[in-house]
Order: C-alpha cells, then sequence, then structure tokens
C-alpha cells in the first residue's frame, strides 16, 4: 500500500510551489475546490500556508453531509424512531443536527440506528433481520449514487421487501452553475471535483468556460495534485486559455464510467427541485428513486413528516458554502459551532470547509509558516 | 465602515485568539444522555469526567487525573494506584485478546505513573451462555500476561448477568505499583525546549480491532501492539533520569495524549509528521477509511517528555529493548503557542491537531 508515497513527495512539492509563485506574481487569485475532499486534503496538509499569499483557495459546496437541509434530517430521525425500523447511515451523517438533535442522539433514547460503509452492508443487514424493516439514508453525489443504484437492482434480484433507501442524492452541475450565477462572488477558476469525475466524466463542465469564462481542472486528491491543479489553473490563466482539463486522468476518463451512468439512468430520476442548505432551492439538482423503484423508496412506502425548516439564523454555513465568507468570518464559528456542538453542517463532516478548518487550519499565518520552515529535531 | 484600520489578516487573528480563549475553557457537559462519544476519550469523555465524576468524589489525588493516582504512605512511601475496564470487541483479534489487553492496560497504567507494577485485581462480567472453554483460553491470557509483566492477581470477583444485558464478557482490572524513592514525573516539570519521544509505531491496535469486526471487507495484516511497557519505562528512565512526564497512547492516540500534555503543562507541541512511526499497512489502512492515525489508539505505546540533552539516550535505551526498535523523538515542546499541538507536514505545510472528537467515524467520500 506504498502507493501514495510519489503523491506525497517533498521535493516535487517545493519545485510545484516555486513554479505557482513565479506564475502567480504580483497577482491576486482565487480557485474554488468544489469537493470537500479537496477541502480536507489541503487543511491536512497545510497546503494553503505553503501557497503564494496571492492564490486564496475558496472551500465549495461540495461536501455531500454539508449540504443536507434540516428537514431532511428531520425526517431520517423521524423514520429512525418508526417502531421496528433498523436505520443505517454513513458515520459522518449520525451526526448532523436537525431542529430536536441528531441521529446519535436518536440512538442514545433508543433508536436503532448503525453505521453502514455501503448500501449494500445495509441490505445485508435487511437480509440478516427479516422481522425489520431497514432503511439507507443516502447521501452524496453522483460519486455514492452508483452503489445505491447497484443496491436497489440487488433488492429486487434477491426479491427483499424490508428494505427501502431514503434518497437524498444530489449532482454536481447544479450548484456549480449557482454559484457562478451569485452575484457577490469573483473567482479566477475551479478545482473540479475528482471522484464525482469518474461517473460524469469531464465534459458536464464545458458550460464553466464556454458560458462563463472560468477555467476548471478537474483534481486528484493526493497533496501533490492539489498543487498540480493550481499550477495548470494558473498556466492556462497566464496562456489566455480559457477550457476544462484533467489532472486526475489516471482515474477520470472524460466519457466518465458509461455503465454507471445507464444503471443511475435506471434507477433514479431527476427531483424538479431539492432544497440545499445555506444555498436554498435548486432545480433539478438532485435524484429521487425512480417509479420502478418505488417499492424500495422510502418515501413512498412511509409518510414522513416532510417539513422545512429554515436553518439557525446564527449559522451562515450558506455563505461559507458559497466562499463568500471565510469559516472564520461566521458569527458563531470556533464559539457556540464547534465540531462537538456543531450548529451548522459545515462544522460535522471532517470535509466540511468548517471543520477543517477548526481542526487543522485554525492557526496564525506566520505561525503557521514558522512551523512548517522550522529546521525540525 | 469607513477609518476601519485593521486588514482582513489582523481580523482572522483577533478571531483566532478568541477561539483559542473560548478553547481553553474547561469542556460544559450538554448532553442529556450517554453518547458513544463519552467513552471514546476525547472532550466529551473530558466533560463526562469532569462533570460527573469528579464533581461528586473531589479530592486532590483524583483532581491531577493521571492514569493512576499517586498515594503517599504514613512511611512516605509513594504507590501508584489505577484501574480500567475492557469491553473490546471481538473478544480475539489478531495479537492479542480481551484477557491480554486487561493486564497490559493497568500495568501500563502504572508504568508511566513512575511505579514498578506489582499486584492486580481483577473482575468479570460474563453474559450467561458464554462457553467456558473460551473463558478459560481468556483467563490463561491473562495469566502468562501477568508473568510475562510481573505482576500478581491477587484478589478478583465474578458477575454473571442474563443473556442480552451484557456482550459476552467484560472485564475490570486495578493494580497497584511501588514508586522508587526519588522518582517524581509531571507535567509541572516539562520545559520549552524538551523533546518528544514516541517508544514505537502507532496506529497497530486500533485498527487491528476494527478490521478483525470483519464488517470493513479490508484484510490487512495489521496485528495489535498489546504489550506491557514497564520495561521500556524502566530502560528510558534510567538512561534519561531527567525524563518529565509520560502517558501511554490509548484510546484517542497519540493526538490526544499531546493536547493533554499542551493543556496541563500550558505549553505548545509541535509535531513532525515524517518521523512519526507507522506500519505502512497501518497508513494504508488508515488512508482507506479515512482515519488520521494519529488519533488511532495503541495499547503498549507510551509517550515520553525528556529534556533535550537526555534525548538521544533514551531513543537508544527504547531501542535496545526488543518492543522499542521503531522508537523516536517526534517532536518538541516550545513556550507559544500555548495549550496547542501543531503537526508540520512533510511538505513543509503545517496543521493544528485537536483533541479527537467523537468516535473516529468514517468519511463517505
Amino acid at each position: 500500500m506504498k502507493f501514495v508515497d510519489e503523491f506525497r513527495d517533498p521535493a516535487a512539492a517545493r519545485a510545484l510551489v516555486k513554479s505557482i509563485t513565479r506564475l502567480t506574481g504580483d497577482d491576486e487569485f482565487k480557485f474554488m475546490e468544489v469537493c470537500g475532499g479537496h477541502t480536507h486534503t489541503i487543511y491536512r496538509h497545510g497546503i494553503e500556508h505553503i501557497l503564494p499569499p496571492g492564490i486564496e483557495l475558496v472551500h465549495g459546496p461540495g461536501c455531500p453531509v454539508c449540504v443536507i437541509p434540516m428537514g431532511r434530517v428531520d425526517d431520517a430521525m423521524w423514520l429512525a424512531e418508526q417502531p421496528g425500523v433498523i436505520f443505517t447511515t454513513f458515520g459522518d451523517m449520525m451526526r448532523v443536527p436537525g431542529s430536536s438533535g441528531s441521529l446519535l442522539d436518536a440512538k442514545a433514547r433508543g433508536a436503532d440506528v448503525r453505521f453502514v460503509y455501503s448500501p449494500l452492508d445495509s441490505l445485508k443487514v435487511a437480509v440478516d433481520n427479516p422481522d425489520k424493516h431497514v432503511v439507507f439514508f443516502a447521501v452524496g453525489f453522483e460519486t455514492t449514487a452508483p452503489s445505491t443504484a447497484v443496491t436497489l437492482v440487488r433488492a429486487r434480484q434477491l426479491g427483499v421487501t424490508n428494505f427501502t433507501v431514503f434518497c437524498n442524492h444530489v449532482t454536481i452541475v447544479p450548484p456549480i452553475k449557482a454559484i457562478l450565477e451569485s452575484p457577490d462572488l469573483r473567482l479566477s477558476g475551479f478545482l473540479g471535483p475528482g471522484h464525482v469525475s469518474t461517473v460524469v466524466g469531464t465534459r458536464p463542465y464545458r458550460f464553466v468556460p464556454e458560458v462563463y469564462g472560468k477555467p476548471l481542472v478537474v483534481a486528484g486528491f493526493e497533496p501533490l495534485d492539489i498543487l498540480a491543479t493550481v499550477h495548470m489553473l494558473l498556466q492556462q490563466i497566464r496562456d489566455g486559455r480559457c477550457e476544462v482539463e484533467n489532472q486526475y486522468g489516471r482515474v477520470v476518463r472524460e466519457e466518465g464510467n458509461l455503465a454507471a451512468l445507464k444503471l443511475l439512468a435506471e434507477t433514479f430520476e431527476l427531483r424538479p427541485h431539492f432544497e440545499w442548505r445555506g444555498l436554498g432551492f435548486i432545480s433539478q439538482s438532485a435524484l429521487k428513486v425512480n417509479r420502478n423503484y418505488a417499492e424500495f423508496d422510502a418515501e413512498e412506502v412511509f409518510s414522513m413528516p416532510g417539513v422545512r425548516v429554515a436553518d439557525p439564523k446564527a449559522c451562515q454555513c450558506g455563505e461559507v458554502l458559497k466562499g463568500v465568507i471565510k469559516p472564520w468570518e461566521c458569527k458563531v464559528f470556533g464559539t457556540a459551532c464547534t465540531p462537538e456542538t456543531p450548529i451548522g453542517t459545515c462544522m460535522v463532516s471532517p470535509e466540511g470547509a468548517c471543520a477543517a478548518y477548526y481542526n487543522f487550519g485554525r492557526m496564525h499565518r506566520e505561525a503557521a509558516q514558522m512551523v512548517g520552515e522550522s529546521a525540525g529535531v | 465602515m469607513t477609518g476601519e484600520p485593521t486588514t482582513h489578516a489582523d481580523r482572522e487573528d483577533r478571531m483566532l485568539l478568541k477561539i483559542e480563549q473560548f478553547r481553553k475553557r474547561r469542556p460544559r457537559l450538554i448532553d442529556e444522555h450517554i453518547t458513544l462519544a463519552h467513552g471514546a476519550g476525547g472532550k466529551s469523555s473530558a466533560a463526562l469526567v469532569d462533570a460527573v465524576f469528579v464533581e461528586a468524589f473531589r479530592n486532590p489525588e483524583l483532581e491531577q487525573l493521571g492514569d493512576g493516582a499517586v498515594l503517599t504512605l504514613p512511611s512516605q512511601e509513594r504507590l501508584a494506584f489505577s484501574t480500567d475496564s475492557f469491553v473490546v470487541q471481538p473478544l480475539e483479534f489478531p495479537g492479542g485478546t480481551i484477557g491480554h489487553l486487561a493486564v497490559h492496560g493497568t500495568v501500563n497504567d502504572l508504568a508511566v505513573s513512575g511505579a514498578r507494577p506489582q499486584w492486580l485485581s481483577a473482575a468479570f462480567v460474563i453474559e450467561e451462555g458464554f462457553s467456558i472453554a473460551r473463558l478459560k483460553a481468556i483467563v490463561a491470557d491473562m495469566r502468562s500476561a501477568a508473568d510475562t509483566a510481573g505482576v500478581q492477581i491477587v484478589t478478583g470477583d465474578t458477575k454473571v448477568v442474563s443473556r442480552g444485558a451484557a456482550d459476552g464478557l467484560y472485564i475490570s482490572t486495578a493494580g497497584v505499583g511501588v514508586i522508587p524513592a526519588g522518582r517524581r514525573l509531571g507535567a509541572d516539570l516539562v520545559r520549552a525546549g524538551d523533546r518528544v519521544v514516541l517508544s514505537g509505531s502507532l496506529g497497530a491496535h486500533g485498527m487491528a480491532v476494527m478490521l478483525a469486526r470483519g464488517d470493513l471487507a479490508i484484510e490487512a495484516d495489521i496485528v495489535s501492539d498489546t504489550a506491557p511497557v514497564h520495561e521500556m519505562v524502566e530502560a528510558l528512565l534510567a538512561a534519561a533520569p531527567g525524563t518529565r512526564w509520560m502517558r501511554d497512547a490509548t484510546r484517542g492516540g497519540l493526538g490526544t495524549v499531546c493536547n493533554e500534555l499542551a493543556q496541563t503543562a500550558d505549553v505548545g507541541v509541535i509535531l513532525d509528521e515524517r518521523l512519526l512511526p507507522v506500519e505502512p499497512q497501518v497508513l494504508g489502512a488508515c488512508d482507506m477509511l479515512g482515519i488520521d492515525p494519529i488519533y488511532v489508539a495503541n495499547e503498549g505505546k507510551f509517550v515520553a517528555v525528556v529534556p533535550p540533552e537526555e534525548a538521544e539516550a533514551a531513543v537508544a535505551a527504547l531501542r535496545s529493548h526488543p518492543l522499542g526498535d521503531q522508537a523516536a523523538v517526534i517532536g518538541e515542546v516550545v513556550a507559544t503557542p500555548s495549550g496547542m499541538v501543531a503537526l508540520r507536514t512533510p511538505f513543509g505545510g503545517s496543521r493544528i491537531v485537536d483533541m479527537l472528537v467523537g468516535d473516529p467515524l468514517p468519511r463517505i467520500c
């Protein structure tokens, strides 16, 4: 498992930073990384502080946990508290606060909430517990949607009747468009999502340069990938080019994963609109289990309250998700809202901009540089 | 906002200062029910201990909140006294069983308190229906672990609960050790410039148990590091008599231990990621699950703070022990930023290492 070493080589990093500094010159650039995985890498490896001050990385809305609105969490808790239900979810979702606590609290109060690593594990729970009804809380972009799709197909093959999916899958292009339409933001370009692009390919992003005139480079998740991507964006700008490029070619193909896309089309349909935490309703931005699989759709099988709940007033997740403010500029950041008592979703997942900043980045620039540069012991 | 003289960076600095002040306040218990986070060894555990147990039992020995209490007898001899419960699942895992852990855990708490472990008690809570052959095997592991650690199990208790009221078997052990005359360790002795020494590689126990649960569908050759550290502690103290402070890096891992150091000694701790020993298979499994090895539990590793001039001798002494071949200086103590742990990344970047929040739940994409 040494395959990651070549993507964390300090000498290669120094060479890239030098070249980035030269390309930046005295200008200022604001690049948004769309994907939460990138945000995590940037903070975990201290990348912000080794880039020249002229480069600002803005953390976008690509953390699937961070964009789930409170009303959907309340529905999830309602489902979890139904008699005879085993509610299964990815670990991160368990700490996301709804209007009365989180799934972890529901679990402590007696609900059978279990965390799984894959929807197929959830289906296995259903097969092993035929007297219970198992619900899977599906979240994520096109990255995780195919595994939910495979699970739906498998559930039908097995003839399982005690399994449903509470579908909250979202799609990547609409929020990028929403951000580009946002008047209060001036970006120089995008670090495009890596894992999502393994499924959708690089073509869906063409509108970014073509309509909005911003370069986009699909990026990998190792620290060198991030630096190489920033370098490619700067090179495009200096060359006077504006296009979609692919830094993550070792994984992402231009056409994406056709088999996965076909499967998504068979099992899901686009919702006319879906609420995003902090961003509001975005049309055609989310997936619903399609009517051919209605018997596995928790929204069809249960009558959930489905009440829309406004975000807490103090919380500025929306502005953070759009990159309008930095996490520390939020009124409640670090005091009322911390990783152990999150108010907003950005503070919950390690990929959320606020949690990443709080956990890893909360240091003065000078102190951080001093630590990074000191000779070592 | 005309005439506002401050820059963006100034405002960020001021905000960071406010957050640090807020963070240094004692954690408050605001939950109404116990969640798994209260048992994970991080901030929630600290809040629970503070608000429930220390509040009720308050006394000077307890308030030290060390791995063990240090008690002075009328004869002026000093004892270390420690207790621990073991609820690991599965009971058997690569590298050991709950029996080994029950002995090593308490022996190590005594050893890092500066004591020579002597006597242990053992209490068993057993679920109705548990196999006696399996119990015998686990108890045999306790015996062999006790023999290796040079301690005797001198008293015990057994309780059986009805099926479903416990998950197989829980074991509690308590232990007493004697602290040699003249030996003193404490966070108050830690000074800027001191070195942080780690006795071996990180994360093997936590990952071995996690993989042994079998619900991850990951196979890797990872074996728990469960072992007694008392011999290594003695070797270290002989080679580095100026050693200031020790703690074993169990739940919450190295990250949590270093935060405890930074907060109780009111110093900063700077770790160097390149110097952290992590076996490649542990690192690989952690990467896949989105878990930071710095927070993963160890059961045979400890952190020591030693004066800089004794650091080399300390590492050499640890490395001369069969379990200490990965021992290394991993960082240093600094005066500022106090109360904080920072990590220098191989990239020349830096980041904060905070206390663990909740259980290390896996990331989802």
